[in-house]
């Protein structure tokens, strides 16, 4: 007999405890070992997955910052470069005014610095000549050039205007009456009885009174009333002297040299800001110091013009102009 | 010549007797279990892993892709079972490389107990998975006259399970029992090559055909469909 029932059955419980056993022992864990590894790599694969999801994120944002950044960067940099010449421009500007006015400052202080001399030197050569003719004038006033002045003065008095003339007589008739105080007729020489008469007779005719009235003359010898004749009562007056003409020609002259010095500085100025403004930019610096250098010879030589005179006589020629 | 390890009996009592089928059953038994608790005592989840362990995935890992293959959709739910028949019916056959060893597949009692066991579990497995009146019912298909045949059919591929098995296993011990009184040397060493081979060749058949049967038990598919 090939089948033993009982190896039969004792192979069933054997072949039944080796599946229990293999189960508890063998598949079970290796099953389990093989999820637990598949787990962990899918989550592994899964973290990698977004941990390059976060990568390509990070990666996109950076190159998007990188783009802004280069954006702004050279943004920035152009407003800077354009900021930079701005500023350039406007110190360049800012420098150039100052050095025009520096310039025009120290042309005009050099022009009023040769002014004042000029102004003093004519002064001064003015006072001489008039004080020479003054002094020639009153040593040549001999009998006939007193009698010839004495003669124009009348002739002069004759003819004044009515209004001046009743504007005198007025002035004359409030002082006769009331104070007896005379009517000064002052002269640079000494007259003769005959001119007097003659002056008194003439004054009294004009202002229309009779010889016979009493009016009191007071005869006055000024030796400042050069080479003339003036009559004054009450505020008015009436002269004739060379002095007078000496005045008005040293106004003339004073004038004529005023008006010459101002159309001279006002031509030098602007023909020199002309020139200056054109060729400015580039050699800024060395026109500058080419300024310097020239204004530093001309203060030298005016300096120089200025120790030759009296230092007095310079103060008072300045003050003089200024006032 | 025994021959079957039936008749080489160590130890009898009366009907309770320890022949070298039951001890062959053991050895192969303590072998795979041991094993298997040293390998798996100390499993790795890391990628890094030991050979053995290595060996044993790989193992399971194709048993349970064959059980798939075949057309069960759980594969780890019949694993014990068809996996414990095909490693133990292989380990039987490749144990034949040791003298002295009898392999237990070559008992007839053996191949009809994993036969006896294969028919009992088509039908538990068949219920488990669609009921017991499905699975009745399965034999009068297509038509009712098919339940006798059905029934024979299924008592006869267990028996031809069984005789199968065994008459491979016990085939290869004889030829080589009868060359190595013939020829002493050379073929006696060819033939358990060859042995060996057909060895793991029925394993693999035994595995396959209880899969198969346990798979057309538990099929759910509905002639109806089938027929649409």
């Amino acid at each position: 007999m090939l089948i033993d029932w009982f190896t039969v059955l004792a192979q069933v419980i054997n072949f039944l405890i080796l599946a229990w056993l293999l189960k508890r022992f063998l598949y079970r864990p290796i099953l389990n070992a093989i999820d637990a590894r598949e787990k962990r790599i899918a989550s592994a694969l899964a973290d990698a997955d977004k941990k390059s999801v976060e990568a390509e994120q990070q990666r996109n944002e950076f190159v998007h910052k990188n783009a802004v950044f280069d954006a702004q960067q050279t943004t920035r940099t152009n407003q800077l470069s354009a900021e930079v010449k701005t500023e350039r421009a406007r110190l360049f500007d800012e420098v150039r005014q100052q050095s025009d006015d520096l310039r025009v400052k120290l042309q005009l202080a050099l022009k009023n610095e040769q002014l004042s001399l000029q102004d003093a030197l004519s002064q001064r050569a003015r006072e001489e000549v008039f004080n020479i003719v003054r002094k020639v004038l009153n040593d040549l006033a001999q009998a006939s050039l007193e009698e010839q002045i004495v003669l124009v003065f009348l002739q002069r008095f004759k003819t004044i205007s009515v209004e001046e003339k009743a504007a005198f007589k007025l002035a004359f008739q409030s002082l006769m009456p009331t104070n007896k105080t005379p009517l000064v007729v002052r002269t640079g020489f000494t007259l003769t009885e005959e001119q007097r008469a003659q002056i008194e007779s003439t004054i009294k005719h004009t202002l229309g009174y009779d010889d016979n009235d009493a009016i009191a003359f007071a005869f006055v010898i000024d030796s400042t009333v050069v080479s003339g004749i003036e009559i004054s009562a009450n505020g008015q007056k009436v002269a004739w002297s060379i002095s007078d003409y000496l005045t008005s020609l040293a106004k003339g002259v004073d004038q004529i040299l005023q008006s010459l010095v101002h159309v001279e500085s006002k031509a030098q100025s602007n023909s020199e800001g002309d020139s200056e403004g054109n060729n400015l930019d580039n050699s800024l610096d060395n026109s500058q110091i080419n300024h310097k250098a020239k204004s530093q010879n001309e203060t030298t030589v005016i300096n120089d013009a200025n120790d030759a005179i009296p230092t007095n006589k310079t103060e008072k020629g300045r003050n003089e102009t200024r006032g | 010549m025994n021959l079957s390890p039936d008749q080489i009996i160590f130890w009898q009592l009366g009907f309770i007797k320890l022949n070298a089928t039951i001890v062959s059953t053991w050895a192969v038994i303590l072998v795979l279990v041991l094993s298997s608790m040293l390998i798996t005592h100390k499993l790795s989840t890391h990628l890094h892993r030991s050979r053995w362990q290595n060996l044993l995935e790989v193992v399971v890992i194709n048993i349970s892709k064959q059980i798939e293959d075949v057309g069960l959709k759980h594969p780890h739910h019949y694993l014990a079972f068809l996996g414990s028949l095909f490693l133990f019916i292989a380990i039987s056959a490749l144990g034949t490389v040791f003298p002295g060893f009898e392999p237990a597949t070559g008992s007839l009692s053996t191949t009809a107990a994993l036969a006896l066991c294969v028919f009992i579990a088509v039908p538990l497995y068949g219920i488990q998975e669609q009921g017991l009146a499905s699975y009745l019912a399965s034999y009068t298909k297509p038509t009712f006259i098919m339940l006798p045949f059905n029934i024979i059919s299924e008592i006869s591929r267990t028996l031809a399970l069984a005789v199968r098995l065994f008459g491979n296993m016990m085939s290869g011990a004889m030829i080589i029992g009868i060359l190595v009184s013939i020829t002493p040397f050379l073929f006696p060493i060819v033939m358990t090559v060859l042995g060996l081979l057909t060895g793991i060749v029925q394993a693999y058949i035994f595995f396959i055909l209880a899969t198969v049967y346990i798979a057309a038990a538990t099929s759910t598919i509905k002639p109806k469909a089938n027929g649409s």
